[in-house]
């Protein structure tokens, strides 16, 4: 952790006693009921909870992809709650990565336009952003992928290329939402390990998931349920993929 | 992100969906073709026409009994009056400053030879026809002054009327019977081609004073009248008014080429026009298109849409990338659409005797109209895709 020893962290994204409410057929569903959280800059957080808790809702308000029904969202020590759709876009733009569960690559595209893509966006000339394209691919151990389709690649190798997207422009934090969920255990296990070498390079991490082992990577877990913060603890067992990687049968390495 | 960028966007995914994209433009590449088509054989045939009229000459003014408001017919009173030969005559004797005053006279005939017939339009004139009458003699001679005078039966003949009636042959010095009556060939013409303006080919000519005779009228329907300044036209005309009037009162009118083809190009510029509308509407069938299958694109597209808003594009990306989309479409479309009409109509005068003139205005105007109708229907669908919530589209299956 590149820290100062002692020194409180800065805190990258707060929310501050957020709620959220859905609607539906007139019936309100209470998703979110007063959560408040930070995230510090270069840590590796949970969070944690059964299907429904609402987890993925905080990611979403967390990543600006959603609004707080109540509450406030504080990103790089500024309130986000009045601004427009297009400011929001680019704040996610320039502070926040996204690796989803499905992936959610562009199809018919190949590995390095879709990691272009948020370059694209933030107006990045062509060049520049084929170098830095190539250079996050080349991160995630997929510099000799970079022409194929996302549909030419391997789940494991697809959730890669979204981490290189998630990574390309520098954001302060990289949400993950059940990044392992579509992928086998030895996938998994890679994604996990390479999430938890970018920690270690400096980037801040969000897991979001359901399962305990997994959220054991992390530092610290937020455990969510029925839409409230459960409890916060430290991990004291801290799983290391890189070892659990090791430790598996030798096996040709996909990639 | 910039407009190259978005364009770069639009044309790779008009790229993945080729065949989808080939038929959405389909509906443009019809409606421009038709509308240079169409509007290519309306100018075409106006220029023809004008260009017969105004290849009589300039300086040519007609009169005829009647009156003739400005309007396009419909109120003209039938004529009280008709002209006859004396009239021609005192025309030329008292107006100054003309080349010609011709008397002219027309009838519908059948020409026989043998057992070989024509119908033919008889036109007839006095020796000086050929001034005021298009055409060029292939053989031969015109009537002459004194056949004129001596109410001869004398004929030159179109070129319709010598391949019928003279298959190879010269026709010069041989008979012809028309109205019963036998009338030596002297002379026959060129072919000038199947105008529009009338079958010129079929006429024949005679002088007007044989035509009185044979059949059996003492009139003319009109008087040409040839001046030899073209500046000084509208003197001529006051100079003929004035000899008329007394003779005829109000009851006859002096057009000159000028208001003649001004009738003209108002009918066939107002043809032009509706044969645009009718080919604008297929073009307007085909923005609807354009419309349609854009609206499925973006719902197809929601996924793609939510993954671009989730790492930083704005409202107006997605919108320039749908809207550049809709309009790459229906200009590559419009541009198809003009060279297959531009080359249908460069056929079509080659092979037909349609006449047919692309002009630059109709090109362009049917460019910016593809144009438009793409940035018309192609702009609510980009809207839709630019207003979607990213959230809901992330998770649309
Ligand atoms: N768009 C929505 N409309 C209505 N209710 C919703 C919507 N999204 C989420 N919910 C509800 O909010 C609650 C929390 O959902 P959320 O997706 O955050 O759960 P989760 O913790 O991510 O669960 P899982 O582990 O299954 O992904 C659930 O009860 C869900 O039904
Ligand atoms: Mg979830």
């Amino acid at each position: 952790m590149p820290e100062v020893p002692g020194a409180e962290p800065r805190i990258v994204l707060e929310t501050r006693d957020v709620g959220k409410q859905y609607k539906l057929d007139g019936v309100e569903v209470n998703a979110l009921r007063g959560v408040s959280i930070a995230i510090h800059s270069g840590e590796m957080v949970s969070i944690m909870g059964p299907s429904g808790s609402g987890k993925s809702t905080l990611m979403h308000i967390v990543g600006l992809l959603d609004r707080p029904t109540t509450g406030q969202v504080i990103l790089e020590g500024d309130d986000i709650s009045n601004l427009s759709p297009n400011q929001l876009a680019e704040l996610r733009n320039k502070y926040i990565g996204f690796v989803f569960q499905s992936f959610n690559l562009l199809a018919r595209t190949s590995a390095q336009a879709n990691v272009e893509l948020p370059l694209v966006y933030a107006g990045v000339s062509g060049t520049d952003r084929a170098r830095r394209a190539t250079d996050a691919l080349e991160r995630v151990g997929l510099g000799n992928r970079m022409g194929h389709f996302s549909s030419q690649l391997s789940g494991g190798q697809q959730q890669r290329v979204a981490i290189a997207r998630a990574l390309v422009n520098n954001p302060s934090i990289v949400l993950a939402d059940e990044p392992t969920g579509n992928l086998d255990s030895r996938s998994g296990i890679e994604v996990m390990a390479m999430l938890q070498d970018l920690n270690a390079q400096g980037i801040t991490v969000v897991l979001v998931t359901h399962d305990d082992r997994i959220a054991r990577h992390a530092e610290r877990v937020i455990r969510v349920f029925d839409g409230r913060v459960q409890a916060e603890e430290i991990v004291q067992n801290r799983v290391l993929a890189a070892q659990e990687l090791a430790a598996l049968p030798a096996e040709e390495v996909a990639g | 992100m910039n407009f190259a960028e978005s364009f770069r966007i639009a044309l790779r995914a008009l790229n993945a969906n080729k065949a989808r994209s080939i038929l959405t433009m389909l509906g443009v590449v019809i409606g421009v073709a038709a509308v240079i088509l169409l509007v290519g054989i309306g100018t075409g045939v106006q220029d023809e026409i004008t260009g017969q009229v105004e290849g009589l000459g300039s300086n040519l003014l007609f009169i005829v009994p009647g009156q003739y408001g400005g309007g396009m017919g419909g109120d003209q009173a039938p004529p009280s009056r008709r002209f006859t030969l004396e009239d021609s005559d005192l025309l030329a004797r008292r107006v100054p400053g003309v080349d010609a005053v011709v008397p002219v006279l027309q009838a519908g005939s059948t020409v026989k030879r043998g057992n070989r017939s024509v119908r033919v339009v008889v036109a007839a004139a006095n020796e000086q026809g050929g001034e005021v009458f298009s055409g060029t003699l292939a053989g031969g001679r015109g009537y002459r002054k004194s056949e004129v005078q001596a109410a001869a039966r004398v004929v030159a003949i179109g070129s319709t009327v010598r391949d019928t009636l003279f298959p190879g042959q010269d026709p010069v010095g041989k008979t012809v019977t028309l109205e019963g009556q036998r009338f030596m060939v002297v002379g026959y013409y060129e072919s000038m081609g199947g105008g529009l303006a009338g079958d010129q080919d079929s006429q024949v000519y005679i002088p007007v004073t044989t035509a009185q005779r044979v059949f059996n009228l003492n009139y003319i329907n009109t008087i040409v009248v040839k001046a030899n300044d073209p500046a000084r036209i509208e003197v001529v005309k006051a100079d003929l008014r004035r000899v008329l009037t007394p003779r005829y009162g109000e009851e006859f009118t002096v057009f000159t080429q000028e208001q003649t083809l001004g009738l003209l190009s108002d009918l066939l510029g107002t043809l032009t026009y509706m044969l645009a509308g009718i080919a604008g509407i297929s073009l307007l069938v085909g923005g609807i298109g354009i419309m349609n299958i854009m609206l499925v694109s973006v719902s197809e597209r929601t996924r793609e849409i939510g993954i671009r808003k989730a790492v930083g594009a704005r409202t107006y990306d997605i919108l320039s990338q749908f809207v550049i989309e809709a309009v790459g479409l229906s200009v590559l479309g419009g541009i198809i659409g003009i060279s297959i009409g531009w080359g249908g109509a460069a056929l079509m005068a080659k092979f037909t005797p349609v006449p047919t003139n692309v002009t630059p205005w109709a090109v362009a105007t049917a460019f910016f109209f593809a144009a438009g109708v793409g940035v018309f229907f192609g702009v609510y669908p980009a809207w839709k895709a630019s207003q979607l919530d990213p959230i809901v589209a992330l998770r649309y299956e």
